[in-house]
């Protein structure tokens, strides 16, 4: 009547054999050849993830010793991790906020502010639309917001002169960091929007949709609309100072607002003392560009990368933006060369 | 007035009740078993082109055709074995204190009540319990260990009250045979009580796993990494589980990444089906050998 335990026995073996698989991997790597070994832990925005992940396999085909895990806690959960000392590098798709930098200072925590990339959104039309060749961000937020749902149903609502056409609407769906930029730079909250809308987290879906329907206006990353420009029409955005169309030139040089976004990469100043972490930021600096352009963001130009590799050497700690969160229109290049002017001054 | 209807009438008044009930019912099982038939055939075909070895055997990747879920799938087979090799004890323990040894007043009652309740937390306030505890106050760090710790508080509750029910289905008699024969009460439990409890505490004991290995929110809290280029070397390695992996790339953009969430999704219920699958077996086969 003694139950057999044979489960158990499975189960044993089947941890052993697992165990087992794990040492093999392990002996894998001390075959290949590389210097540095150690641990880099990364977490921070889900945006920034695609690149960190990018970043993190290429290195690890580099330095096989070296073990690169990334999270996903969102960069403002990136950051409390951080300034706990927790992590290494944090992703953040917005410069470090006042509360948050005071916070590292309280933990003792200096860290080098580095730009990867930038985010930037594309909104588009049908071809045959022939209409509509620039919206400002106020017609945006009437076209998107959560109160335009079954009310905005015609271009006719939009702007007056707009011709009776239905107006319909293509955009990201609600779990990616797509909305929830779009939504906070046009609505001016995060996550409102209409939901009467075709939402898909498959740019290839919305691109088909908007060339498909005449009618149609939708947004997505720059990155899709650059590969799929021939089904598409780009529509500048109006933010107050006339109409600017998205491209990599009005991206990188800070007119096409609210749009755009540059995305960060903050790394401890004491882990950068650690051989395989600064080897992780020099690879950063020079593999960052490609990279971002393959995962569907914009690259920035060499010399932001150069003038960044030069604070890193020099560690210096802190944020160009001053720890004031978000700004609208600064050229990132500019920003960092006045930085270069001033510490050359000081000395 | 209640109008007089016959008895004939009557019947036929309730038989038709009962027919138009039977209809209502079977429409209501057929639009649930509808929607997962959707759902399943929707992601079968999705993801089973990505049902290849390679598959099995990659790390994630950037390139969705290249990437693939060893290191969550590891990973969930470590969490799995680690949870159960912690929780099984406790909640079975447990489960036999309050109901063959504690004396019942105020006191146990108010740990009934308590794990009651416990069972029906959100999942995600024990990850924030687990990353507060094991993560920082242990300092287990972002390990296997803590999120194991955090996924066996999920489990207990489940574990401890089907191993009660289990265990006070034993008939009285059994355990008043054995101790007339003088055996003492460990003796009793050890011997008498246990083997017949055992397939019905087994039951929980999976059903309640399987549920972990299904969790994404408490591991995401406990810190279960999105990347990770190693396998896991001992329990206090950092880890990802398969519902993290699948949560990833269901927020890619990119067609190719849904399809890997959908290869991942049938690899995850092929999973919780075997697991389920083992339950009822295990269920089926100690109850056959039973002298009773």
């Amino acid at each position: 009547m003694k139950p057999r335990f044979g489960w158990l026995i499975v189960s044993c073996a089947a941890a052993a054999l697992l165990t087992a698989c794990g040492k093999q991997e392990g002996a894998q790597a001390d075959n290949a050849t590389a210097a540095l070994s150690g641990k880099i832990t990364i977490d921070g925005s889900s945006t920034v993830l695609p690149i960190s992940e990018a970043l993190a396999e290429e290195f690890q085909k580099k330095y096989p010793q070296v073990q690169v895990t990334v999270g996903k806690s969102g960069t403002g959960g990136g950051f409390k991790k951080f300034a706990n000392g927790e992590i290494d590098i944090t992703g953040a798709s917005r410069p470090i906020r006042e509360d948050e930098d005071a916070l590292c200072q309280k933990n003792g925590i200096q860290y080098i502010e580095i730009p990867i990339a930038y985010d930037a959104m594309a909104v588009v039309v049908n071809p045959q639309n022939n209409w509509c060749d620039s919206l400002t961000v106020a017609e945006l937020k009437k076209i998107w917001e959560p109160a335009a749902q079954g009310k905005i149903k015609n271009w006719s609502q939009v702007r007056a002169g707009f011709p009776n056409e239905p107006l319909v609407l293509f955009g990201a769906g609600t779990d990616s960091g797509t909305f929830d930029y779009f939504t906070a730079a046009i609505v001016g909250k995060e996550k409102a929007s209409r939901g009467d809308y075709t939402g898909s987290e498959d740019d290839d879906i919305l691109v088909q949709g908007v060339a498909r329907t005449r009618g149609a206006l939708g947004y997505f990353g720059l990155a899709y609309y650059e590969n799929n420009q021939d089904k598409l029409k780009l529509v500048g955005v109006d933010n107050g100072n006339g109409p600017v169309k998205a491209s990599r030139e009005s991206v990188l040089d800070g007119t096409y607002q609210p749009l755009a976004r540059p995305l960060f990469l903050y790394v401890n100043l004491r882990a950068l003392e650690r051989s395989e972490v600064a080897a992780f930021v020099q690879f950063a600096l020079t593999e960052a560009g490609k990279l971002s352009d393959e995962v569907g963001y914009i690259g920035l130009p060499r010399q932001v990368y150069d003038l960044v590799k030069q604070r890193v050497e020099k560690r210096i700690p802190g944020s160009v933006f001053g720890a004031h969160g978000s700004q609208v229109g600064v050229k990132l290049e500019d920003l960092y060369k006045v930085e270069e002017a001033s510490e050359k001054s000081a000395q | 007035m209640i109008p007089v209807v016959s008895r004939s009438e009557w019947r036929a008044r309730e038989r038709r009740r009962e027919h138009l009930f039977q209809i209502v019912s079977a429409l209501v099982v057929l639009l649930a078993i509808t929607t997962l038939v959707v759902l399943l055939t929707k992601i079968l075909l999705e993801g089973y082109a990505r049902l290849n070895p390679q598959f099995f055997t990659s790390f994630p990747s950037r390139r969705a055709e290249q990437a693939g879920i060893l290191p969550a799938l590891v990973g969930s087979a470590y969490l799995l074995l680690l949870t159960a090799a912690i929780a099984i004890p406790i909640g079975v323990g447990a489960a036999i204190y309050l109901e063959e040894f504690a004396k019942h007043n105020w006191f146990t009652r108010l740990i009934e009540i308590n794990i009651t309740n416990l069972a029906g937390v959100p999942s995600v306030i024990y990850g924030l319990l687990g990353l507060q505890v094991f993560v920082r106050t242990l300092a287990m760090d972002r390990s296997l260990l803590a999120g194991a710790c955090t996924m066996a508080l999920l489990a207990l509750p489940v574990i401890i009250t089907a191993a009660r029910e289990g265990l006070r289905v034993v008939p009285k008699s059994l355990r008043d045979g054995s101790l007339a024969l003088g055996a003492t009460q460990w003796q009793t439990v050890r011997h008498t009580v246990l083997p017949v409890a055992v397939p019905s505490v087994l039951t929980g004991v999976i059903l309640s796993l399987s549920r972990v290995v299904g969790e994404t929110a408490p591991l995401l809290v406990v810190g279960a990494v999105v990347y990770i280029g190693t396998l896991p070397e001992s329990v206090f390695s950092k880890f990802t589980v398969l519902p993290v992996q699948v949560y990833n790339w269901t927020t890619r953009p990119q067609h190719a990444f849904q399809e890997n969430a959908a290869g991942g999704i049938i690899v995850l219920l092929a999973l919780l089906l075997t697991l389920n699958a083992v339950a009822i077996y295990m269920r089926n086969h100690f109850q056959k050998r039973l002298p009773i």
